[in-house]
């Protein structure tokens, strides 16, 4: 039997969709069995980060309803032959799948995977309740910024109001030169004031949006600092005591060479 | 001339922007968490009065729980009107 976790924010835009991308290929490339669902239905977009748009011929509501066979909706990634993703409808809306669906949804498909990774939709409304309805566990994320870890904190009380207790966290975008220079909340600050577990930190990382343009995570490649904060992330989620990174600022020829001529302003 | 001296050896902390957004954080969240519900805020008021009445003869209906915010700091504030006082607890046991 598998596990349900839920990956959810509050605030849009802080890095979800590509959390779950990255985590889920992370985990079915350590080589467990993997299905990323995306309940942002009529706003799907696990699809296109994932590269998989051009396969889609059945959705979650479909499943839902009946219309087709879980198997049949179930698309296989290019890369890596036990991940899976199960899309959102584009047309419908959030009440297009009840919770009580997505509780029978979660419990089959945790059968057949190891993982089963839900990408959670923006908001507090019906879409993060249908989300959350079959999670066994809930990951947030959130960003450094006030706005960001505002809606994180809400969104941990009303996880915790359904049962799900004690989720963890994952601090996306961090800027350690901003840190460094103060201009930026650091790890310490957030978990102080949110009070939950890390389970991982990752770099503000252009690296992100070259794979995002090319639709291929970046936890598969090497050279990209988020992509290996994820691939630590998956291994933490398996249980393998991984230290969190520490992020150093990466300051370049030139912040240097301004530091020996004068602080920056 | 201060300025630039401060400037060279860097800011005051409280300058930074990080210390301004962790503040702003800590104040905002004080008010998203106390919204409380009615449904709790009515049960809190039952308790309070149940385990008041246990010493003070009270006015229960002009008893007012609220939280209030101030300073930076959140409390909790009741009003409650005492009508008479009690001369010893044992003898409502």
């Amino acid at each position: 039997m598998g596990e349900v976790i839920v990956i959810t924010s509050g605030k849009g835009g802080v890095g979800k969709t590509t959390t779950v991308a990255n985590i889920g290929t992370g985990l079915a490339k350590e080589g467990y069995s993997v299905v990323l669902v995306d309940t942002d239905i009529g706003l799907r977009n696990l699809d296109v980060v994932l590269g998989l748009e051009n396969r889609i011929v059945y959705d979650i509501v479909d499943v839902a309803n009946g219309h087709c066979r879980l198997k049949q909706a179930l698309i296989r990634d290019k890369r890596l032959e036990s991940l899976y993703l199960l899309p959102a409808a584009q047309t419908k809306d959030k009440t297009a799948v009840t919770e009580e669906q997505m509780k029978e949804l979660c419990q089959k498909l945790k059968e057949d995977f190891d993982y089963v990774i839900i990408d959670c939709p923006a908001g507090i409304e019906q879409g993060f309740k249908n989300a959350i309805a079959g999670a066994d566990r809930a990951v947030v994320v959130t960003t450094p910024e006030v706005a960001a870890v505002r809606d994180a904190d809400r969104v941990i009380g009303l996880l915790e109001a359904a049962g799900l207790n004690e989720p963890d966290l994952i601090i996306n975008r961090l800027r350690p030169d901003m840190v460094k220079q103060g201009n930026m909340m650091d790890i310490d600050d957030i978990i102080d004031i949110l009070a939950v577990d890390l389970l991982g930190v990752v770099p503000e990382d252009e690296m992100i949006v070259i794979s995002t343009n090319k639709g291929e995570p970046a936890v598969l490649d090497s050279r990209s600092n988020a992509g290996e904060a994820y691939r630590n992330i998956a291994k933490r989620i398996t249980g393998e005591d991984i230290p969190i990174m520490l992020l150093e600022a990466n300051e370049g020829i030139m912040a240097l060479f301004k530091r020996l001529i004068g602080r920056k302003k | 001339m201060l300025e630039l001296l401060q400037r060279l050896f860097g800011r005051d902390e409280a300058d930074k922007s990080k210390n301004v957004a962790k503040e702003r954080l800590r104040l905002v969240l004080v008010q998203d968490r106390c919204s409380i519900s009615p449904h709790i805020l009515e049960a809190l008021k039952e308790d309070m009065i149940g385990v008041i009445s246990k010493y003070l003869e009270i006015d229960e209906k002009g008893l007012e729980v609220n939280f209030n915010n101030e300073d930076n700091c959140l409390a909790l504030v009741a009003s409650i009107p005492i009508v008479r006082m009690k001369r010893t607890y044992n003898e409502n046991k």
